[in-house]
């Protein structure tokens, strides 16, 4: 068939019904217009650049796209837009802090991963660790590990690695008194 | 980042912290996906039907055509004008004249798969149309509103039915691929009838096994960028002038899609350009497959003048791209009284899917791997894999071993069931030992001790008292109505190494070492890093070869225009084939540095050996900082290594006979489960896999390696279903239904290793990739067969097939 190439570029208009939403990421106020059922993997990824959030299956099976939405962890694949309007979201990118030199330190749990062989291909890394960061944050059992986190796939490691990476995480978090008791425990 | 090594340690064999782990705990590793693009994405419109000849192509009304740029088969010309002469992909065509060839071909094995249907579909979702636009959700929408109307042609729909004339496709049967192999009265049938008459059992049984997806985590995903020459820009036919072909993508093999865009874009070697950016697993999904989105998003850049990439969704990727072959094997097994086999006969039949692929080599291996580790007098295998109109059934890790060692390991319990003795007694009746040959007359010359690693595994599960026990569980179950029933499973097996028979010699691989301009050595070989750990091993092999620290020593990104072919990232051959060229590539450095005469200082080895053929990895020559410093003076000097093969590595495809393999890795696996016979739900209390891989390169990576190997495997023996539809298209094409082992569903699986140094590995490694595969399948239902006492012979073996098993009257499989 013939179809000449492009006689009119087209422009990525503003989606009807778009909104201003603003939130916070990372620690810094960002603001964004979006569709209001626009995912927020694409938001994440294709409006704000952070790519450390990964799409392994689009509709909330796989895990790769966890971030955390106002301290829990969720799909940012299955998240509409609107909903993070004045939320407190946390990415892979925010985990790391810097030093009094500006040199990257690794979060706990990223640490642990690095030392334990929990990053194979790294694809489901970004999502597994930001649950991971849940439970030392929250300071949930090491023995729960697996059921926190059978909702994150990972394809190559055989989960063993991951495993105790977060144990390790996990044990090193309530060592060092650095949890938050979840609300109502004493 | 610094490693946990000491100066002057060697890192072979110790816990070096991997190379690419830092960025990818923080998140900043750049996938193809995640990489800054500017430019056009790209979507496939497929067929609708397993087989028919497309009648019309409409453009539904909602998407404004005119701002999309479409690529059907008439766009690529199936006669071409040669432009640069001769060219080995492409026939013997001499410069200037016209090339009778068909572009429409993705280059692999056999010359029968187009990129885009020409006429006749071959299997649901098979890629006709290409569209692109500078929107991504857009062109994905407008991929749903072009409608295929297509004239049925009867297809094949079960790959164990014959064909029927009507359904014929390929040759004059549909065989892609068949091979036989003899050894001993297998060669005659009136000995062969002599040695059946003669046992005191003869054993048959029917194994089925099904399809599995690789189901990497990051899906299929190119970024191609067509740069035409200024006059072929202007307008729209297929360009007359020499022209650039990019290609950035996660890919296991980038010299496969390097001869592939060749081919399609009718270019020489040093206009296609292939680099692999980081990998997000890959299995065998990413070995050939790459090169068909590649050429796909490359035809969709050449119109459109624009780059342009295409990703692939989870749905996309599970319904098009390859899985596991489905494959049924017959064996047949004759038995003394004790237990010893005096023969076997194995009929084997894959599935093939759609188009030829990779299918021959998978099927070779699966024929090889048939008869397992054991010493048997007489054998007769016929294998072939054939078409069906489902999409091509390609590489996963083990890649035909699986499926031909599921069905022996299963039939040997069922052996020592009818001979009257236990599933260890029968494997240690038959284990081979050195001196011995297997099915393929192949002596065994390394020092195996099969029956002493066998009995290390049981111990570590401690097998022999839970069977004891289990038996006793199962009975107190049973009498008082309990629903639980425990089994323990064994399989012992071995996966060959490296490419099959002369293949290596065949590949011909060459590995570079580069000093760069700061005097840090640069590994450069064609072989990804997508998780294995490839790129830390490389470091770890070079940094002991030269007797440097890793921070001297970087491994260079697969780029075809930086690394020469070192191979595809397959078949268990980075490490051991790979990593020594890497080694015998810095032996060649420092040979020509010790020439110019810059090493000063003393010369620490008196041993003239070379590095690489030591197992130890402690010989370094030079003081590091000598060496060092001489490098500092010498930036652009290379190291080449060109692989040699093995002495005595001698086969012959034709009879199947001769050396398929220079080494094995070897392996016993052990399995202990229970089952709810409430919910059929089949739950692992413990697996134990040993194994010998020559020397452990990275403990914690070669670990990892055996780990992720064997819970893909449970998968595919419990859960992992490919459920095809009434068009032979993927029914379950998501991760919600087509379910992955979770980090729930798996207990700690604990690994053994011995390590015997193999003299043409890298300090003595061998392959360990995907020998993990091999085994837990087996170990896995032998386990359930014990508790539920019947007789399973076909995987996934889900609750509901265990449920439909365990009301079956006695004395009939499935």
């Amino acid at each position: 068939m013939s179809h000449s190439p492009h006689s009119q570029p087209p422009v990525r208009p503003v989606p009807a019904g778009a909104v201003r939403i603003a939130c916070t990421i990372n620690g810094q106020a960002r603001e964004f217009v979006a569709a209001p059922m626009r995912r927020l993997i694409d938001v994440l990824r294709d409006d704000l650049g952070l790519v450390g959030t990964k799409e392994g299956c689009g509709e909330g099976e796989c895990g790769a796209c966890s971030i955390l939405l106002d301290g829990q962890p969720v799909n940012s694949c299955l998240i509409p837009a609107i909903q993070v309007q004045g939320a407190n979201l946390t990415t892979i990118e925010g985990l790391a802090s810097r030093d009094t030199f500006n040199k990257t330190v690794l979060h706990p749990v990223q640490q642990a991963f690095l030392e334990h062989g929990g990053a194979q291909c790294g694809i489901c890394t970004p999502g597994m660790i930001v649950t991971a960061a849940w439970m030392v944050q929250t300071g949930q059992p090491a023995a729960d590990v697996p059921k926190v986190l059978a909702g994150n796939l990972c394809r190559c490691t055989g989960y063993a690695h991951i495993v105790t990476s977060v144990q390790a995480a996990v044990e090193a978090g309530q060592a060092a008194g650095l949890t938050e008791r979840p609300a109502g425990e004493a | 980042m610094s490693d946990k090594t000491a100066p002057g340690k060697p890192h072979v064999g110790s816990q070096m912290i991997r190379t690419d782990g830092r960025d990818k705990v923080l998140g900043l590793t750049q996938y193809v996906d995640d990489e800054a693009f500017s430019g056009w994405h790209g979507a496939t419109v497929r067929s609708p039907v397993a087989r028919g000849r497309i009648r019309s192509i409409r453009f539904l009304e909602g998407p404004d055509w005119r701002q999309f740029v479409i690529v059907d088969a008439r766009d690529i010309p199936r006669f071409a004008h040669s432009i640069h002469g001769a060219d080995a992909s492409h026939g013997p065509a001499e410069a200037g004249q016209t090339a009778d060839v068909d572009l429409n071909i993705v280059k692999m094995i056999v010359d029968d798969q187009p990129y885009l249907v020409r006429d006749e579909i071959r299997h649901k979702h098979e890629a006709v149309v290409l569209l692109a636009h500078p929107d991504r959700d857009l062109v994905r929408w407008a991929a749903t509103r072009v409608h295929i109307e297509v004239e049925p042609l009867p297809a094949v729909l079960d790959y164990r039915q014959q064909a029927s004339p009507a359904q014929i496709q390929h040759g004059k049967d549909n065989i892609f691929k068949a091979y036989s192999l003899r050894k001993g009265a297998g060669e005659q049938e009136d000995l062969w009838q002599k040695v059946l008459a003669d046992a005191t059992h003869v054993v048959s049984g029917v194994y089925e096994t099904g399809a599995q997806e690789q189901a990497y985590i990051e899906p299929q995903g190119i970024v191609a960028h067509v740069e035409l020459a200024p006059e072929d820009e202007a307008h729209g036919r297929w360009p007359q002038k020499p022209f650039h072909v990019h290609i950035r993508g996660s890919m296991q093999c980038p010299y496969y899609v390097h001869n592939a865009m060749k081919h399609l874009f009718n270019q020489p070697d040093d206009r296609i350009q292939i680099v692999q950016t980081a990998t997000g697993g890959g299995f065998g999904g990413k070995e050939d497959y790459p090169s068909i989105i590649a050429g796909h998003a490359a035809l969709l850049s050449w119109k459109a003048r624009q780059p342009v990439k295409m990703i692939y969704d989870r749905v996309e990727d599970m319904q098009s791209t390859t899985k596991r072959h489905p494959c049924q094997t017959r064996l047949t097994t004759a038995l003394d009284a004790q237990g010893r086999l005096l023969a076997l006969e194995a009929q084997v039949l894959m599935d093939g899917g759609a188009y030829v692929t990779l299918s021959p080599v998978v099927l070779s291996r699966g024929t090889i791997h048939a008869a397992g580790p054991y010493s048997i007098d007489h054998v007769r295998i016929d294998a072939k894999v054939v078409l069906s109109n489902t999409a091509p059934n390609g590489a996963f890790r083990g890649f035909g071993a699986p499926q031909t060692i599921f069905a022996m390991e299963r039939h040997l319990d069922r052996c020592a069931k009818q001979v009257g003795i236990s599933p260890a007694e029968i494997r240690r009746q038959n284990l081979i030992e050195p001196g011995q040959s297997l099915a393929t007359g192949q002596v065994i010359r390394e020092p195996v001790a099969l029956r002493q690693w066998m009995q290390q595994t049981m111990d570590a599960l401690n097998y022999e008292e839970k069977r004891a026990n289990y038996k006793a569980f199962n009975d107190q179950q049973l009498r008082t109505g309990g629903p639980l029933r425990r089994g323990v499973g064994l399989a012992t097996f071995m996966h060959g190494c490296g490419f099959t028979g002369s293949g290596e010699v065949w590949l011909d691989s060459i590995v570079k070492v580069r000093v760069a301009s700061d005097g840090v050595v640069e590994v450069c070989a064609a072989n990804t890093e997508m998780g294995q750990g490839a790129q830390t091993v490389f470091t770890a092999i070079a940094a002991d070869a030269l007797g440097l620290d890793t921070d001297q020593i970087r491994v260079i990104q697969p780029d075809t225009d930086q690394v020469p072919n070192s191979g595809p990232t397959v078949a268990s051959r980075t490490s051991m084939v790979v990593g020594h060229l890497v080694a015998k590539a810095c032996d060649d450095l420092v040979r020509q540095v010790e020439e110019k005469g810059l090493l000063t200082g003393a010369r620490l080895l008196p041993s003239q050996a070379p590095i690489s053929e030591q197992s130890d990895g402690r010989g370094r020559r030079y003081a590091a900082a000598d060496l060092q410093a001489a490098l500092r003076q010498l930036p652009g000097l290379q190291g080449w290594a060109r692989y040699q093969p093995p002495p005595g590595v001698i086969w012959d495809d034709q009879t199947y006979k001769g050396v398929a393999y220079g080494t094995y890795g070897w392996a016993c696996y052990a399995a202990d489960v229970q089952v709810d016979t409430t919910t059929m739900e089949v739950r692992l209390l413990d697996f134990v896999a040993g194994q010998e891989v020559g020397r452990v390169l990275h403990p914690l990576l070669a670990a990892g390696q055996i780990i992720g190997g064997v819970v893909q495997g449970i998968g595919w023996a419990l859960w992992e279903d490919v459920v095809l539809d009434a068009q032979g298209g993927m029914a379950n094409a998501n991760l919600t239904t087509y379910v992955l082992p979770t980090m729930a569903d798996v207990p700690e699986i604990r690994t053994l290793f011995q390590e015997q140094p193999y003299g043409y590995g890298p300090f003595g490694a061998k392959g360990i990739g995907e020998l993990p595969m091999d085994g837990p399948a087996p170990a896995v239902i032998n386990a359930v067969a014990m508790a539920l006492d019947c007789d399973i012979c076909s995987i996934p073996a889900t609750p509901e097939r265990l449920l439909e098993l365990s009301m079956r009257p006695e004395g009939t499989s499935a």
